[in-house]
């Protein structure tokens, strides 16, 4: 069961790394604020949440693993915002910022 | 090489790659954005080194709030930042780099020739560290053993906020600071300000009173505070307070107030100016604690607000 679970921690985690990688090659290589914003959100929410769901199995406690979603949860929220925020700025700069 | 040294070889390099791009950026939004990545990756080099406290607190005060204000002196700086066409001359700038230079080759020089095994209280502050009644060494150490600093500190604080209200122009003083808000009245922005306090108030609770136990403490949790009644002012929900207001004043002088007396009061009590009786020692702790969150919260928050501006109507 515990060699099954750790499988899982890393199957979850290596694909939230994934979608971080995916993220920076976005930021590095798309043409436009809009796009790159797009590529880091989707690093944000989904790579974080894979990694947290992987290290749930981790967490030894479920006080411990509520916290765990309760960082991405919040980080959610964040990324959001933020993302609206800049997404603002770059619309209101202009169509090739 | 084991998996552990490369981790630290990575930090290290991305750390000095950080600082180096943070210093050669040539408009000052771009050298703050480089500070604050460098004060992120600094704090996995404290938690790395198991100084939690540290981490938090380079996390919440080194990259947040001093992020924070040297975002605002970009912002308001652009203008004539843009203006300056004549670059420094090659000889000023050789005069510069070299002292700089200096500076930093004098530090590694005093870093690298400290005795080893550096010379350490550690043993005794933990020997001595039950008769605070804490379990946390650090704050043991900040609110016990080292008080008098920490006393220093936040009188040093609130002289701050006495030097950058006193940029304000005569008429200011009767108004409230002005914050840049570009985002007032927007309605996401509005919405983490309704939904984000809750749990932060929550989290700066929690970090100051579990730092008497784990890592944590009034300074963090009290930069959690401050950020949260930022986003609120940010938000246009709220509007900073008078400077002029009676309470302001009182809350921003309550934290090294009662450090302060109680403090004296440890003369009679405990034979020394700060010393604590053992068997208080703990509840007298918290006792300063609270109200110096609080004027730690209020004045790094109008620290960010700066000098009072607006004037307000007849």
């Amino acid at each position: 069961m515990s060699a099954l679970l750790d499988l899982f921690t890393m199957a979850a985690v290596s694909a939230g790394v994934l979608f971080f990688l995916a993220g920076v090659v976005g930021l590095l290589r798309f043409p436009d604020a809009l796009t790159r914003l797009h590529a880091l959100t989707k690093a944000d929410n989904v790579g974080l949440g894979l990694i947290v769901a992987g290290l749930l199995p981790q967490a030894g406690s479920v006080l411990a693993a509520l916290k765990l979603i309760l960082v991405w949860l919040t980080v959610l929220l964040a990324g959001a915002t933020v993302g609206q925020l800049i997404a603002r700025v770059a619309r209101r700069a202009g169509p090739n910022p | 090489m084991s998996f552990e040294l490369n981790y630290e070889l990575l930090v290290g390099v991305l750390v000095l790659t950080t600082a180096a791009w943070s210093v050669a950026a040539r408009d000052s939004y771009s050298a703050t954005v480089g500070f604050v990545s460098y004060g992120l990756l600094l704090a996995i080099v404290w938690m790395q080194l198991q100084a939690v406290d540290v981490a938090l607190t380079e996390v919440a005060i080194g990259s947040g709030l001093t992020g924070l204000l040297l975002l605002g002196a970009a912002a308001r700086l652009r203008v004539a930042e843009a203006r300056v066409v004549a670059r420094p001359s090659i000889a000023l700038r050789l005069v510069a780099a070299l002292a700089c230079a200096g500076i930093s080759v004098g530090l590694a020089t005093t870093v690298l020739s400290l005795p080893q095994p550096a010379p350490s209280l550690a043993a005794q502050a933990l020997a001595a560290l039950p008769a605070t009644g804490l379990g946390n060494p650090v704050n043991g150490v900040l609110m016990a053993f080292r008080a008098f600093d920490t006393l220093l500190e936040k009188v040093v604080l609130v002289l701050s906020l006495v030097g950058v209200w006193s940029l304000a122009p005569d008429l200011g003083w009767t108004g409230r600071p002005r914050l840049l808000h570009p985002f007032a009245d927007d309605g996401v922005l509005r919405f983490l300000a309704r939904t984000l306090p809750p749990l932060g108030l929550l989290l700066g609770l929690h970090l100051m009173w579990n730092g008497a136990d784990e890592p944590g403490g009034a300074f963090q949790g009290a930069t959690v505070l401050a950020a949260m009644w930022l986003l609120v002012l940010m938000a246009g929900l709220g509007e900073a307070p008078q400077v002029r207001a009676r309470w302001l004043r009182v809350a921003v002088v309550a934290g090294p107030a009662t450090f302060l007396a109680v403090g004296l009061a440890g003369m009679g009590i405990a034979g020394a100016f700060l010393a604590y009786p053992v068997s208080h020692a703990k509840a007298l702790i918290l006792f300063i604690e609270v109200p110096m969150m609080l004027t730690i919260a209020l004045v790094l928050a109008l620290l960010v607000a700066g000098p009072p501006e607006r004037t307000e109507g007849p």
